[in-house]
């Protein structure tokens, strides 16, 4: 197998130095980013950038395999779990500007400067030779050297992982599980509490196509007013609460464009309402 | 010419960035994603340590990191997802009961 990446160790000096200052300001940038987005969503995003880009720098570090593994298993799998759960807990949580440490980024900002410099006198002190000669290893023969290493000499860590992913597993499943605390409601009892809320019929419906095509129109009552029962509480709760408002500015606006072209009523006229 | 060391100190800026963010933000998830950006960080030093010694085992450590954050990353969301569920929010300030 041939592919561009494998065949990425032994590219021109210029171009891999070109790619890793583009692939390194990315990477800090998004870093930043991430941490500075107060949406969590927006974080999301961001360490999805730095990710693939740290692929890319692990394809010219030559692991090629672990750079796929990176895209696939990283960006593909584990962000999206994330992402799962910002569904779950709201996507649009943001964090408060308030502190409530006193003093706490402050600290946190001097902190991050001390450990840098702390890694940096590490770093600068330790002695990071040029790389190695290229070997078949960091090349076409990667996903079979690091095969022949796990099932050799790494065979019991390998081993012990599949423990720990079973564990997990379990885990998880332990956690996410929710016990119900009250009985399962039957269509007997369900029958019931209708019959006994004073409602037993259904909602009317919105009045779609009586005036205009939208769903956030109240259908007319008889004497000519309009039914708030008939718009569904979501959709007029989009207005601050106001239903009252919301129902006769989207009449108002059905009457207007009614006249004008009915199939295609504007919709994000009556959204901003 | 990119040197190894290239590669490390940016895998230093990238851990330092994620440990600031650890420190500063309060939602639970986000402080997940700054401690996969500080693992992220270190599989990079691995793999760049592994290219300067011309051995595969580097490689294989930043392997086996991916799997235990992969693992990691499950048990953390499904416990956050109950604390979520018990007290309709995800803020790490929120969970303090057992403060005084």
């Amino acid at each position: 197998m041939k592919h561009a990446l494998i065949l990425a160790a032994p590219a021109a000096t210029t171009t891999r130095e070109f790619a890793f200052w583009i692939l390194a300001i990315i990477a800090v940038a998004a870093g930043l980013g991430m941490v500075l987005a107060r949406r969590a969503v927006h974080c999301a995003v961001l360490l999805a950038v730095v990710m693939l880009s740290l692929a890319v720098l692990y394809a010219m570090l030559g692991a090629p395999f672990l750079a796929f593994v990176q895209v696939i298993v990283y960006t593909g799998a584990v962000l999206m779990l994330f992402l799962f759960v910002l569904m779950i807990v709201g996507i649009s949580s943001a964090d408060s500007i308030v502190e409530t440490i006193k003093g706490q980024r402050l600290w946190a900002a001097i902190g991050g400067i001390g450990m840098l410099v702390l890694l940096a006198l590490v770093i600068g002190h330790a002695a990071i030779g040029p790389a190695a000669p290229a070997k078949p290893g960091f090349g076409s023969n990667n996903v079979n050297g690091l095969a022949q290493l796990i099932f050799t000499t790494y065979l019991f860590p390998f081993e012990v992982t599949s423990a720990l992913l079973i564990t997990a597993a379990l885990g998880a499943m332990v956690l996410a599980h929710r016990e119900r605390t009250t009985p399962k409601p039957t269509q007997k009892t369900l029958a019931r509490q209708r019959v006994a809320g004073g409602r037993p019929t259904p909602l009317p419906g919105p009045g779609t196509y009586a005036r205009h095509n939208a769903v956030d129109m109240p259908a007319l009552l008889p004497d000519g007013s309009t039914s708030d029962l008939s718009v569904s509480e979501v959709i007029s709760g989009r207005a601050a609460g106001d239903t009252e408002g919301v129902a006769a500015g989207a009449l108002a606006r059905g009457t207007d464009t009614a006249s004008g072209d009915p199939g295609t009523g504007d919709r994000s006229d009556t959204e901003e309402a | 010419m990119v040197s190894p060391a290239h590669f490390v100190a940016l895998a230093v800026i990238l851990f330092v960035i994620g440990g600031v963010g650890v420190l500063v933000r309060r939602n639970a998830i986000v402080l997940f994603m700054c401690v996969e950006l500080m693992l992220n960080a270190c599989n990079l030093a691995f793999v760049a340590f592994a290219r300067m010694h011309g051995a595969l085992d580097g490689q294989i450590i930043a392997f086996f990191v991916m799997v235990v954050a992969a693992a990691e990353v499950v048990v953390g969301l499904a416990i956050m997802t109950a604390i979520f569920r018990a007290r309709r929010s995800a803020s790490v300030d929120d969970a303090s009961l057992m403060k005084y």
